[in-house]
């Protein structure tokens, strides 16, 4: 099945300048991706970037206007078929036939895939188990919660193991705690060899899943690497103060500013500083005049820039996925 | 970890349960692949979730039989002494007629189911299946042939109990149900190419109503054309839902004409024969 040259070069997508555009308005402007087998790799961008338009190409849902790409070897244009045996998507909303039970949907698959009758209701039951959804095999799907349509929308996608798995937004709308059990699978899964590609605009996500993450923001590709190469893009860590006595955060503030020449940011209860700290010793002197001039610190700390701060870094906007600092911040600032 | 996120209620991995909470996962078996099936076997799959759809949503059926049992009703009850001297001989003439408009009234139903999958991204998944490409919609026509023949049965049935009688027996009605079926399939189309185009089921419903209703009351359905004003006969005369009507009550009488039966296909055939290429071309399309 995958081809001399991709069994050699190891990848399960290799994309070239890959564009769509719709009317007046170019949703993906030129993508090259590189995706290694098994690996879990992470399309990061705000709302309205390009990620849905980028997964569906490659999914073979949407046709590009300019640019190749190959899925676990096959080519998106010339051979769909070839890459819909080796493929599963799970889209942005639960592609499910809500009318029915989850069994009934994941039997329907696996019928549509051509598993004789008893062997798609063995695989169906399969799947229940294993994504814990036995309980609720025979209720419709229209009331499960958001967190079990996922899982079966992830079940749905693994009636054939696929080569690559394309998840668009998996966690989007879900709770704290049903977003950790999709983590969780995603993990599993990967580690059990599926390729996974995934979109999401949460840097956490990406932060926390991704073995490689790609930025995209306007339909380009604006960085990609690990986690720990984004962040180290911005060349320097981030030092955060705590005071005791919020009162005196301008002042110290000011102090920061004049030790380190960069921005101090305030947290939205105020009672916290970040600020970029590349120089360990400027850092140092930093601190220890903090503490000469008399502020009370409850605590400070030295950390790797977070994937926000990255972000902003590379687009020069504020993140999209983080609204409620920011608009707090907006209105603090009104 | 060094903390990766300077907001750090939302970092809840911290107080997430160990990895090992499903091993099921893991122990999944890979499968590969199963043979391609064929387009037919692909089509029944399509028909069953239709089956299954009746079990799950009973109301549904509600929905097709309601309004015309009420329009049976009404007409001949209402109008029908009127129109055609008795209640008896305008139920006579009118339940042909109100199964062709039950079955022409059913099609919309298949565009806003269309219509609804599309929304739910359900389509997606069909389409990164490597199965035929227009299995889905020969799924939806297996579906909508079936609610066609459940509405007619009970429109039918409804009938005899009011006291109509086709005259062609047994045969003939099969006969007519087949025609029906036809008309369904034709019929169908159109509102497949609606379902493909408009976004919300609702906007496909009143835009289906729009269409359906002047096309089925300028008909033969309710009234025979000769009291109707001459530019509005001369419509209701060449009115494919006059043709289809005009055949089944042939049918199910036994008066038929080939000639009845050839020009009430007409229009099921071009259907079929020019939107089912602008379904296949809008569907690549999306």
């Amino acid at each position: 099945m995958p081809n001399v040259e991709n069994e050699r070069t190891n990848l399960a997508i290799q994309a070239r300048g890959l564009v769509r555009r719709y009317g007046d308005m170019t949703a993906v402007a030129g993508i090259d991706l590189d995706v290694r087998r098994g690996m879990i790799f992470a399309v990061l961008g705000p709302n309205g970037a390009g990620k849905t338009t980028l997964l569906r190409m490659l999914a073979t849902l949407t046709s590009p206007d300019a640019g190749t790409a190959t899925v676990m070897g096959h080519d998106i244009a010339t051979a769909p078929e070839k890459v819909r045996f080796s493929i599963a998507m799970t889209g942005q909303f639960a592609s499910l036939d809500e009318d029915l039970t989850g069994r009934e949907n994941l039997v329907m698959l696996a019928r549509l895939w051509g598993f004789r009758s008893g062997t798609a209701r063995a695989r169906a039951d399969e799947l229940l188990i294993a994504f814990e959804l036995s309980a609720a095999a025979r209720k419709q799907v229209k009331d499960y919660s958001g967190g079990m349509r996922r899982r079966l929308d992830i079940a749905a996608s693994l009636i054939v193991t696929p080569g690559v798995l394309f998840l668009d937004e998996p966690t989007t709308g879900l709770d704290p705690s049903a977003r950790q059990g999709v983590w969780r699978l995603i993990r599993q899964l990967a580690a059990s060899g599926v390729t996974v590609l995934l979109t999401t605009q949460y840097l956490e996500e990406a932060d926390q899943l991704a073995d490689r993450i790609a930025v995209i923001d306007h339909g380009r590709k604006i960085a990609e690497g690990t986690s720990r190469e984004l962040k180290a893009a911005t060349g320097s860590g981030v030092l955060h103060v705590s005071l005791a006595d919020s009162g005196q955060i301008e002042a110290a503030a000011d102090l920061l500013s004049a030790h380190l020449g960069s921005v101090v940011q305030r947290s939205p209860e105020g009672a916290e500083l970040s600020v970029l700290a590349g120089d360990a010793a400027a850092t140092n002197a930093a601190v220890t005049a903090l503490i000469t001039e008399g502020f009370a610190l409850t605590d400070f700390r030295m950390g790797a820039p977070s994937l926000d701060e990255v972000f902003f870094a590379l687009t020069g906007t504020p993140d999209a996925s983080a609204p409620d600092a920011e608009t707090e911040k907006a209105k603090a600032l009104a | 970890m060094t903390d990766l996120t300077a907001d750090a209620s939302a970092s809840p991995r911290t107080a997430s349960a160990p990895e090992t909470g499903t091993p099921g996962i893991a122990a999944l078996r890979r499968v590969p692949p199963p043979t391609p099936p064929g387009p037919l076997s692909n089509a029944l799959v399509f028909g069953w979730r239709a089956i299954l759809k009746f079990r799950h949503v009973p109301e549904q059926l509600f929905d097709l039989v309601m309004t015309p049992i009420m329009f049976t009703l009404l007409f001949t009850f209402v109008f029908g002494g009127a129109l055609a001297g008795s209640t008896g001989d305008y139920l006579q003439y009118f339940l042909p007629g109100i199964l062709v408009q039950t079955v022409v009234f059913n099609s919309v139903y298949s565009g806003m189911g269309l219509s609804t999958d599309f929304q739910k991204g359900l389509f997606d998944r069909f389409r990164t299946l490597p199965i035929w490409s227009l299995a889905p919609f020969a799924g939806l026509m297996v579906g909508d042939l079936l609610r066609h023949l459940i509405a007619g049965g009970i429109i039918l049935g409804i009938g005899l109990i009011l006291g109509y009688r086709p005259d062609a027996g047994l045969f003939g009605t099969l006969a007519a149900f087949a025609m029906l079926l036809t008309i369904g399939f034709g019929m169908g189309w159109v509102f497949i190419v609606l379902g493909l185009l408009v976004r919300t089921p609702m906007t496909v419903m009143t835009l289906g109503f729009t269409i359906l209703f002047p096309v089925t009351f300028a008909s033969n359905i309710m009234v025979d054309p000769a009291t109707m004003p001459g530019w509005l006969r001369s419509f209701v005369e060449v009115n494919p839902v006059s043709l289809m009507t005009t055949s089944l009550r042939g049918l199910m009488s036994g008066t038929a004409s080939l000639s009845q039966i050839g020009l009430a296909l007409i229009a099921p055939v071009v259907l079929t024969l020019t939107l089912a290429p602008v379904v296949l071309w809008l569907y690549r399309l999306r």
